[in-house]
């Protein structure tokens, strides 16, 4: 390789997609560093804190595309203080500098200031997509900044993120000429939007194919938007609630059978049962369907609704629909890879919703299954034994018994035979998350049998450090361990220092390690941000006398080159 | 280690009331001490769990499992837990058959240091602590009420958790609740809206009956509530060949048996009948839903109740199974 040109090593590379891959070559030698280096169109940072914002430019001058990720997922379930950080500014400000050719900028569980999106709309003038997912800290008006300059934009996507709202203007922001927005989804916005205005910037993109409004969004409206963007393939829709006598009810109905080319439907907040055969005409050529915001909507409608669909690639819905909905699924969606089922009722005295059976039931019929997320109150081993077998494709399986430590209700036994099976017979398994009684046997399996596993979610289980060892020692590709309330302690944490290093990160809250611990990984590893989240009063914390005994509430570790962080709010450590 | 001793041994019903929080413990029973934030250290204290001889000021003995955190005294989490379901717990722990086994169930928890004795006490129990679990559990099953709430549990967005109560339906019934619905506009309520379907139009509408005063309105109303949807489904390019008169006709004849749709409706009892049989007030008081069917289609349903009817005057029929027509 070293007799051809750079130009044509650059060009072999281009077949490179992976990151991975990309990293490899990097370290071949010196000539191919370089090529690779310039080269790389596409960069995405697992961890925000794992290197310097600066150092981006500098190592990849000519990255288009950017991608960072800054809290834990725990932080999804209020795990994570508000404060601890995850600033998108640095980023924003360090390839304001460095990128100016940015076209595309996506962040993840980050905090995002007006002011950072104010100097994100005005130093990328070819940005052509922003993607902010589970993020906060921003309002419309850091909207409207990126809709007045941002003049290229193709795709504005908004995922579940907390934004204030200050106005509908934000919408009217898009300048007259803007005709290029191909996706646009606001619909975690709360406030109400400019019906008018959005009409109008429906009307005058033609590539538009992606649209997902928000619940202020009427009936009325998404019937005249849908007339105006026929083509579309992806709709969520806005409260999807009328009256079926109305006008725009009938006028909706009509409205959505044009739309032949609907692929994907979500939103329907609000609905209520009577509304949904205006989607039937429809269903027929989904692949996805998310009706999981729509409690009004129970077994039997759901039911009504999905023997339509079957061409179904991906279904989220809430567990209302039963053990006897999912029956059906089985039954009519064949080619269903995608299952989410949410709960409905999370306090609930576990008035049956679905169950084991359920599970099965869809095992069974869909061999094409391979991702996996069920809330539900109760599971047998049998069951996940079955569901092993039917469906050996699982990469992600993610399974959630309402009652922390729940055992298997028919023997009583720990899931860890059931838990087993999946891991034995599932060989491309890259995401679990387990549940029920589980003793240190199933991380004993896991450990032995999931060698592609790379993230893995540990709640309410096992019984001692072997636990934690088994799963440090036996899993090659884990890059992300998230426990909680788990009683693994220094023991298990120290088996292995070196193991963090390979990994993007390791999550222990309420679990049994010590300040002790801690201290002694930071020191063997100064390559390791060992992070102590302690939400006490500064108060308390002058008084108390801390001894390396005390145990520690929350630690966050995480393979890093930047060194310990210069944003730590007053309750976070690095030790 | 005893930790883990001690999350073996599943809580009683009270005990799992018990949220651990970093910040608000929150206790369902309301009989209890209040699980507010506001007690303080001492008072703490008091209401800790022991399962030493009593007397003992040592590091408090934390009895349930898994869910506390264990930081440090002055932490903010409140082990709340009411002697009654001390009792309860102790009761279950003393119903072991041997003393000596009950003897190192208390040696189990005592928590003097967290390293060493606590562990080596663990391992040398671990069956027995097994079986006690068993024991605990058949204890508990039956009174679970429900899921308590822990911080962070059930892993789901913080939005999804409120879905239920913030969907601005009240009527969470579904379809069932329909037919009730109907059924009380039928009779109570100023309008009498059926429901009205359309042979090859998946999508059904509502009629309000009361609006008319007799039969002859009606296919007029059921014209102008299909003929859009009729349209929309037909292939454009076969619907520019087509003469409007053929359209036009769609709709005549509904009530006579001449045209191309008949109407039928669908009485109280589940029977089918032809619209026009009955006079008009009886047609309101009977109607449950309507139907537009296709006149060639008729005669191969069991309509058998219609034939009866069409020569005579009652509406009453013996219900017969071959007169109910499955939707």
């Amino acid at each position: 390789m070293t007799y051809f040109p750079e130009e044509v090593v650059e060009h072999i590379f281009d077949y490179l997609v992976s990151h991975r891959d990309r990293n490899s070559v990097s370290l071949v030698c010196k000539a191919w560093y370089r090529v690779e280096r310039s080269s790389r169109r596409s960069l995405f940072v697992g961890n925000c804190y794992s290197v310097r914002p600066e150092r981006v430019p500098a190592r990849f001058p000519c990255v288009r595309s950017l991608s960072v990720k800054g809290k834990p997922h725990f932080a999804d379930f209020n795990l994570v203080p508000p404060d601890w950080g995850g600033f998108a500014m640095p980023w924003i400000a360090a390839a304001a500098r460095g990128l100016p050719d940015l076209e595309e900028l996506r962040f993840k569980r980050m905090v995002v200031s007006d002011e950072s999106l104010e100097l994100l709309a005005r130093s990328f003038p070819n940005l052509r997509s922003l993607v902010l997912v589970s993020c906060e800290g921003f309002s419309t008006d850091g909207l409207a900044a990126i809709a007045t300059h941002c003049r290229l934009l193709r795709e504005l996507d908004l995922q579940e993120n907390e934004v204030e709202d200050r106005g509908p203007q934000w919408l009217s922001c898009f300048s007259d000429s803007c005709t290029s927005i191909e996706s646009l989804n606001f619909a975690c916005l709360k406030g109400e939007v400019n019906a008018g205005a959005l009409e109008r910037l429906v009307a005058r993109c033609p590539n538009l194919r992606s649209l997902r409004l928000n619940r202020a969004i009427s009936v009325e409206s998404l019937s005249k938007i849908l007339a105006r963007s026929p083509h579309l393939v992806d709709l969520g829709t806005g409260s999807f609630t009328a009256d079926h006598r109305s006008e725009s009810y009938y006028m909706l109905i009509i409205a959505l059978q044009k739309c032949k080319s609907l692929r994907s439907l979500s939103g329907f907040w609000d609905a209520s049962p009577r509304c949904l055969p205006a989607v039937y005409p429809i269903c027929a050529n989904l692949t996805s369907l998310n009706l999981s915001y729509a409690p009004a909507i129970q077994g039997a409608d759901l039911i009504k609704l999905i023997r339509h669909c079957w061409k179904l690639q991906r279904l989220w819905v809430l567990d209302c629909i039963g053990d006897k909905g999912l029956a059906v699924v089985a039954s009519t969606c064949r080619e269903l890879q995608e299952l989410r089922v949410f709960p409905s009722d999370v306090f609930g005295a576990g008035t049956a919703c679905v169950t084991e059976e359920g599970l099965v039931a869809v095992s069974a019929g869909c061999p094409k299954l391979h991702s996996l997320l069920y809330f539900c109150h109760q599971m047998t081993n049998a069951a996940l034994v079955t569901v092993a077998k039917n469906c050996p494709k699982f990469i992600r399986f993610r399974l959630c018994i309402l009652e922390p430590r729940k055992p298997d209700p028919v023997t009583n036994q720990p899931l860890d035979e059931g838990f087993g099976a999946i891991v034995k017979s599932c060989k491309d398994l890259r995401r679990l998350s387990v549940s029920g009684l589980l003793t240190d046997r199933v991380f004993l399996y896991i450990g032995m049998y999931a060698e592609r596993l790379e993230m893995l979610s540990i709640a309410f289980a096992g019984d001692s450090d072997k636990g934690m060892v088994y799963v440090l020692n036996g899993c090659k590709n884990l890059r992300k361990l998230e426990i909680r309330d788990s009683p693994f302690g220094d023991a298990a944490l120290l088996a292995d220092v070196g193991k963090y290093e390979a990994m993007r990160s390791l999550w222990m809250s309420s679990c049994d390690v010590t300040l002790g611990g801690c201290k002694a990984l930071a020191a063997k590893m100064p390559r390791l941000n060992v992070e102590i989240i302690d939400e006490r009063d500064e108060g308390d914390e002058m008084e108390e006398n801390l001894t390396d005994l005390h145990k520690v509430e929350k630690m966050y570790v995480y393979r890093t080159v930047g060194g310990p962080r210069n944003d730590a709010p007053h309750f976070v450590w690095t030790v | 280690m005893e930790e883990g001793s001690k999350r073996r041994v599943n809580p009683c019903p009270k005990l799992l009331d018990l949220i651990p929080n970093e910040r608000h413990w929150m206790v369902r029973d309301p009989g209890g001490g209040g699980g507010k934030s506001g007690l303080g250290a001492e008072e703490e204290r008091k209401l800790e769990l022991k399962l030493g001889p009593p007397g003992r000021e040592e590091e408090p003995s934390i009895l349930s499992l898994g869910y506390f955190s264990k930081a440090s005294k002055t932490t903010t989490n409140i082990y709340n837990l009411y002697s009654g379901a001390k009792r309860g717990f102790l009761d279950t722990v003393e119903t072991k058959p041997k003393d000596h086994h009950q003897q190192q169930q208390n040696g189990l928890f005592q928590l003097n240091d967290r390293a060493g004795l606590g562990k080596e006490v663990f391992i040398d129990t671990s069956g027995k602590a097994e079986q006690q679990l068993r024991l605990e559990r058949k204890a508990c099953s039956q009174t679970r009420t429900g899921t308590a709430p822990v911080v962070g549990w059930p892993p789901i967005r913080s939005f999804r958790k409120n879905i239920a109560s913030s969907s601005s339906k009240p009527s969470l019934l579904g379809s069932q609740n329909e037919e009730g619905e109907v059924k009380a506009e039928l009779s109570f309520r100023k309008g009498l809206l059926v429901k009205i379907n359309m042979d090859g139009i998946p999508i059904g509408r509502k009629v309000d009956l009361k609006i008319y005063d007799s039969y002859e309105k009606l296919p007029l109303a059921v014209e102008e509530l299909f003929r859009g949807l009729l349209e929309a489904q037909k292939d454009p390019s076969v619907v520019e060949s087509r003469n409007h008169g053929e359209e036009e006709q769609t709709f005549s004849g509904l009530l006579d048996g001449t045209g191309k749709y008949t109407l039928v409706y669908e009485d109280r009892e589940g029977d089918r009948m032809l619209v026009g049989d009955v006079p008009w007030d009886m047609f309101l008081a009977t109607a449950r839903r309507l139907r537009v069917l296709k006149t060639s289609e008729l005669s191969g349903l069991s309509l058998g109740g219609v034939c009866r009817k069409r020569n005579t005057t009652t509406t009453t029929t013996t219900t017969t199974d071959n007169n109910k027509v499955l939707c």
